[in-house]
């Protein structure tokens, strides 16, 4: 009782302050009972954030998990609610790598392993090799970041389609330049359909995923103190060893978020290799991710296709649980 | 920090899984009504040259409707690509238009959802009778043994349309009426850069449509009677290798066309780079890349020996456009008078002209406008030689199983690749039995 009087009291001292510094205008705050201010505040600017959360992301992924153990086929779509259920009949189909549902799943997942492993590879390699180059201040610098970051800056949609053009075999650029100008293939090659789609693919992700790369890292180097550089150049290091010994230690933290992140955004795309490769990718390029997309909306079978993308959910948790825990206590190691 | 970091990784869990799960709901949907009175949305598919034409073409047609009625049609024109995702998620989620086109290849797909209104006796009657329609056109609307699940709008079907200079060029005096001519004729116009005949490998419909063709002719239906796929059936093996061997084998289509699947045959045609195409009322498109009426011919698409007609001498699908009624409009008399309108004499007239196609509806098919010499070979072989896809409730997951595996065989064929029976026969097991499981 008495902490609130004290507390009342401190508020008008307060807000007569306020109102001189306004000009004399007297405005009263409305007031914050204290039990809420001390204890449930938090929560309570929290709550918006929980609710939205819940909307978007929680409840759907629930109904997911629910759809996984239905027989939900076209037959049932409008009245989802009454599929019959299938208990884990949608999961075996989807494991049994002796049939075709699962063989071609277990494929596609290798085929995105391979795709995420280069992809994000090769981003954060771009990345980081633009983001170093441009640390020191010269003429240009400042246009060239902005042009490394339009890639990131296109719409998706666009970006990929104009791709899809340069990809076209008869008409498009990359057989113009490779056949035609430089000669570097017999004949032009086929890029959206075959076995080269998946460098296709490659190509795609790399040129809109680097960016990033370069925009996070490029922010990280600035947390670099110049100090280190110049020490370390009196000390007689060259650039490559300050590489090796200053900028990537300095940068492992970032790196390590960096990575996740693409890793996961790479490993769920679905907009490259749709706007790509249309509905039917190539086998060579058969994402898991389109894949599931079409064991859901073109085949129709919701069921199994929420019991693929609930499967793709425990691995990529489990992947980002252990490389959270390696992470972190590389981390610890460094810290102490 | 512990709660910090802990509430941290959940919010990623959490962000991960729904990202990956995360799906749409759904809710029931039951009879219609008539709460809203005055306003209808209308889902038209994209039929023009483009979005914008389709606009300018049906709005003065729904001010019409709507100085008839006084109901306003909120009209949206949803691109071919996008309609039956659109649809499902219609479906699910409750949230559709009252009326919406639909391809008729879907109708018994969607019909099996149970989300549009069957056309039963009553419902025909309100729109002046199922025998208005031609019969082939509302046989291709649902499952035979049940009410149509949409009305025909716009009929189309294939023709075989030919570059009458590259035909003259390479002293060709008529177009091929057998495959064996059509070959023949496609070895003498594929030289100098120039092919015979285009494809479209990468469009699934299109594949599908090509082969339920010749599949037709080789006696497979690539179902049997209960609705089990029977893709692996001599005939259809047979019709996708003949398909596939025409650049495979025959080498007179190029091997650039396995990765088509914007039309982009229909450029190469209107360029001169292709002397012949089998599509669905293409006029409007050759048209509008610069070719004259004159330059072009349509003749009825080969078949293996004989003439079109019936069964075995089949050369087209019943391709078309539907108009649909979700089960759960706000509108249901206001939904049955627009498809009435729609489907009336003079809007049949009007729009099937305008769109180059033929009206499903016998009185309007009847009208002068539609005795053009391409049109006429397209109305002939809807009325003789032409079958509808197989109406079964997942002809959805064929058009994907089987064009899929064509698209992949096209691809092994522009590689050159060899394509074999038994190639043939294992991509098409590999459809079917996705399809079984």
């Amino acid at each position: 009782m008495t902490a609130t009087v004290t507390t009342d009291s401190r508020t008008e001292k307060s807000d007569r302050v306020t109102s001189r510094g306004n000009g004399g205008a007297r405005r009263r705050l409305p007031r914050i009972p204290d039990r809420i201010r001390q204890g449930g505040l938090p929560y309570l600017l929290l709550l918006p954030a929980v609710l939205l959360e819940l909307l978007v992301h929680v409840i759907p992924m629930v109904i997911g998990i629910v759809m996984s153990f239905r027989e939900l086929t076209q037959f049932y779509i409008n009245n989802w609610g009454g599929a019959p259920w299938s208990g884990f009949d949608n999961y075996k189909i989807a494991v049994d790598v002796n049939a075709p549902i699962g063989e071609a799943l277990l494929h596609s997942f290798f085929v995105t392993c391979v795709f995420t492993f280069f992809a994000v590879g090769l981003a954060w390699l771009f990345g980081v090799a633009a983001a170093i180059m441009l640390q020191e201040n010269f003429r240009g610098r400042g246009f060239l970041r902005a042009i490394f970051l339009v890639p990131y800056a296109l719409p998706v949609y666009a970006a990929v389609i104009t791709w899809a053009f340069m990809f076209q075999r008869d008409n498009g650029l990359v057989n113009h330049v490779l056949h035609d100008q430089l000669g570097l293939t017999d004949q032009p090659s086929f890029w959206l359909i075959g076995d080269n789609s998946i460098y296709a693919l490659i190509v795609v992700s790399v040129w809109k995923g680097w960016p990033f790369a370069f925009l996070i890292v490029m922010a990280g180097l600035q947390n670099i103190p110049r100090e280190l550089y110049e020490a370390s150049a009196i000390d007689g290091a060259g650039v490559w060893q300050q590489i090796r010994k200053i900028t990537l230690p300095a940068l492992r933290p970032v790196n390590q978020v960096l990575v996740l992140v693409l890793f996961l955004w790479t490993f769920n795309d679905f907009n490259t290799p749709y706007v790509l490769f249309g509905k039917a990718a190539p086998e060579n390029a058969d994402l898991i991710s389109i894949h599931i997309y079409q064991s859901s909306f073109v085949t129709w079978n919701f069921g199994t296709g929420s019991a693929m993308s609930v499967l793709l959910l425990l691995f990529l948790l489990l992947v980002t649980a252990g490389y959270l825990l390696i992470t972190s206590r590389g981390r610890k190691g460094t810290d102490a | 920090m512990r709660n910090v970091r802990a509430a941290a990784a959940v919010t990623l869990a959490i962000s991960i899984a729904a990202g990956v799960t995360g799906c749409g709901g759904g809710s029931s949907a039951s009879g219609g009504s008539n709460d809203s009175p005055k306003t209808l949305t209308y889902w038209a598919s994209n039929q023009g040259p483009s979005i914008e034409a389709d606009k300018k073409i049906l709005t003065p047609e729904l001010k019409k409707f709507e100085k008839q009625t006084g109901i306003k049609v909120k009209l949206e024109v949803v691109p071919w690509a996008d309609l039956l995702n659109r649809i499902l998620a219609a479906t699910t989620s409750g949230q559709g238009p009252d009326v919406l086109n639909i391809g008729n290849t879907w109708s018994a797909s969607l019909q099996a959802t149970g989300a549009l209104l069957p056309w039963n006796k009553e419902n025909f009657d309100a729109i002046g009778g199922r025998d208005r329609f031609v019969e082939s056109a509302v046989a291709s609307a649902g499952a035979a043994d049940k009410d149509p699940s949409a009305v025909p709008l716009y009929s189309l079907a294939y023709a075989l349309y030919y570059n009458k200079k590259s035909f003259a060029e390479a002293g060709i005096s008529k177009p091929p009426t057998t495959w064996d001519e059509l070959v023949a004729d496609g070895k003498k116009l594929s030289k100098d850069g120039k092919w015979g005949l285009g494809a479209e490998g990468s469009n699934l419909s299109n594949n599908i449509h090509q082969t339920f063709v010749l599949g037709q002719q080789h006696g497979a239906d690539f179902f049997d009677k209960s609705g089990k796929a029977t893709f692996t059936s001599d005939g259809a093996v047979a019709a996708v290798k003949q398909y596939i061997d025409f650049m495979a084998k025959d080498k007179i289509i190029a091997p650039g066309n396995a990765e088509y699947a914007q039309n982009q045959s229909l450029t190469d045609f209107a360029k001169g780079k292709t002397a012949m195409v089998l599509w669905q009322a293409a006029a409007s498109t050759f048209a509008s890349q610069g070719m004259k009426p004159e330059d072009w011919g349509a003749a009825p698409v080969p078949v293996a020996a004989g003439t079109p007609g019936t069964g075995k001498s089949t050369n087209s699908m019943v391709a078309g456009i539907n108009m649909a009624v979700f089960k759960n409009t706000k509108n249901i008399d206001g939904a049955k008078k627009f498809v009435k309108f729609m489907t009336s004499d003079a809007e049949q007239k009007l729009l099937n002209k305008t769109y180059g196609s033929i009206p499903p509806v016998k009185t309007a098919q009847a009208d002068e406008a539609f005795s053009a010499p391409d049109l006429k070979v397209l109305r002939d072989t809807l009325s003789t030689s032409a079958a509808p896809l197989p109406q079964v409730p997942n002809e959805s997951q064929f058009e994907t199983a089987v064009g899929t595996a064509v698209k992949e065989l096209w691809a092994d064929a522009a590689a050159g690749r060899p394509v074999t029976t038994e190639s043939v026969k294992a991509r098409l097991e590999k459809a079917q039995q996705t399809m079984q499981q």
